[in-house]
């Protein structure tokens, strides 16, 4: 974009003051607002020695140690995080051997990819989770997580990279073709790296969402962190627990997942500058979660 | 078979809740999240560092973290809501984060010209956002809009593991009692996510497509 704004001017000296006097005011209007609340939520005993858990268990727990309220959290932030470290590189194998299916000769190959690949995406996780909780043979709530995860993930990266694949420049296809490559040949060694290339911030941006994803196992009974982070609070009978908990466990996901965020920006930025010959058209992200 | 057939009043109640309340959080989320996409261009500090920050914050939580402090922490801080209240609020709360983004894409997406012309008019930066804007930008921000409403209709999902009786309760419900149906249920309860979630997939890649030759 340009630089500076574009929705109102730049002010001049009075205007400047009159915008400068409005921000202090709604400045004060806000913090006055949070103080508000949090005056109420203190006078309802949000505040009081709750958060303590964080720093030594409660004494009528006898043996009850802080390490293993810490130990808890971080063995259920290691589940969640177990499941979705195992499913994305699957589901990325997924995608790619999906898309390998469209070079197929045959019409009724490409129309099944396209048809799991679309009822895959329209379902919820949880349902797909579920279905593995229930008809695959033997299934530990890991293996039902991880198929939900797989499955639509894998559906959902298959269209990015489809949609990458599409917009590349015709030529790319045309000279491998001209030089004797078959479809398959062509996918793999043209079109695959540079639409894996193009596509690298929406598959980041999808891999933000399978991370987030990987805490529906709570639904399917997997023992991830809400889990433990419950089990916890039901051990010392006290549910006043759950929100300094959860807030550990909810600042670990946010910093997690902002670092990743970043992380596909950085990459945008990156290959916006080293690759502008190539890319005709920048896509927008293809998100689904 | 026979049992999905016999239980099909109560999966078309399920079906119902599940787009009641896909179709009420969407409805509170759209207008939050353009309340927070016009608080994050305009010239005011503090409205830009609230609307950046809940944008944030929201979107890269699970939505299960949010509905799970709507159900099980605020009761422990003096507040309660009903299950079906509580669903709806943290519906809302997390699609509001989506629907801002949307929104500001769409509102990038609207020619530099267009503001400065309404400014070079003397337009306030309400007016020029209102009438100027806002209603070139929605043209652009639908499919993306369409993709946040498809995405709530599937998030709705979650509500059935907090004591909301959707489609992916009545599902789980179903599979209990009907043990050895397992696959044709969850086949029927899947069939009914589908029928909202491809057409509404359908028409944003058509009008994709439009906007993109409009232009």
């Amino acid at each position: 974009m340009s630089t500076g704004p574009i929705l109102y001017d730049v002010a001049g000296p009075e205007e400047k003051r009159r915008e400068r006097l409005i921000s202090w005011v709604l400045g004060v209007v806000v913090l006055l607002g949070a103080g508000a609340l949090i005056w109420r939520l203190a006078a309802n005993g949000v505040f009081d020695d709750r958060w303590r858990i964080l720093i030594e268990a409660p004494p009528n727990f006898a043996g009850y140690e802080v390490q293993h309220i810490w130990m808890a959290i971080f063995r259920g932030l290691g589940s969640t995080l177990l499941a979705a470290v195992i499913s994305l590189p699957l589901a990325l194998l997924l995608a790619v051997a999906l898309v390998s299916l469209r070079t197929s000769p045959f019409a009724v190959v490409r129309g099944a990819v396209a048809v799991a690949v679309e009822v895959f995406r329209a379902l919820p996780v949880v349902l797909v989770m579920l279905f593995g909780v229930l008809v695959l043979p033997g299934a530990s709530p890991l293996m039902a997580v991880v198929f939900g995860l797989v499955l639509y993930n894998g559906a959902v990266f298959a269209e990015i990279l489809r949609a990458g694949i599409a917009a590349l420049p015709k030529g790319q296809t045309e000279a491998a073709q001209s030089l004797g490559m078959g479809s398959f040949l062509t996918y793999r060694d043209i079109q695959l790296p540079q639409a894996v290339r193009m596509m690298l911030p929406s598959l980041i941006a999808q891999g933000v969402v399978l991370v987030k994803d990987s805490s529906l196992g709570y639904i399917v009974g997997y023992a991830e962190l809400l889990r433990q982070v419950s089990r916890v609070t039901d051990a010392l009978t006290n549910a006043a627990y759950l929100l300094p908990l959860l807030a550990v466990g909810a600042a670990v996901y946010i910093a997690l997942n902002i670092a990743l965020s970043r992380l596909a920006v950085w990459v945008q930025r990156r290959s916006a500058r080293t690759r502008r010959t190539v890319a005709a058209t920048p896509l927008a992200p293809i998100v689904e979660d | 078979m026979d049992h999905l057939f016999e239980q099909r009043s109560a999966i078309w109640d399920a079906f119902l809740t599940t787009l009641s309340l896909a179709g009420i959080s969407g409805l509170l989320a759209l207008v939050l999240g353009t309340v927070l996409a016009g608080m994050r261009v305009s010239p005011f500090l503090p409205l830009r560092i609230i609307a950046t920050g809940y944008t944030e914050f929201l979107r890269n939580t699970p939505l299960t973290i949010v509905f799970f402090f709507y159900v099980f922490v605020t009761p422990s801080m003096g507040f309660s809501f009903s299950y079906k209240v509580a669903a709806v609020i943290a519906l809302t709360c997390y699609t509001a984060a989506f629907v801002a983004e949307a929104v500001r894409s769409g509102i990038n997406s609207v020619a530099p010209g267009q503001a400065e012309a309404a400014r070079s008019l003397g337009m306030s930066f309400g007016q020029n956002l209102g009438l100027v804007v806002l209603p070139q930008a929605f043209r652009t921000a639908i499919p993306p809009l369409i993709s946040v409403f498809i995405a709530l209709v599937k998030n709705t999902s979650v509500a059935g593991a907090f004591s909301v009786l959707e489609l992916f309760a009545l599902s789980k419900r179903l599979t209990n009692a009907y043990s050895a149906d397992v696959i044709t249920i969850l086949i029927g309860i899947a069939l009914c996510y589908l029928v909202i979630c491809i057409p509404l997939g359908r028409v944003a890649a058509a009008l994709e497509r439009k906007a993109v030759f409009g232009r």
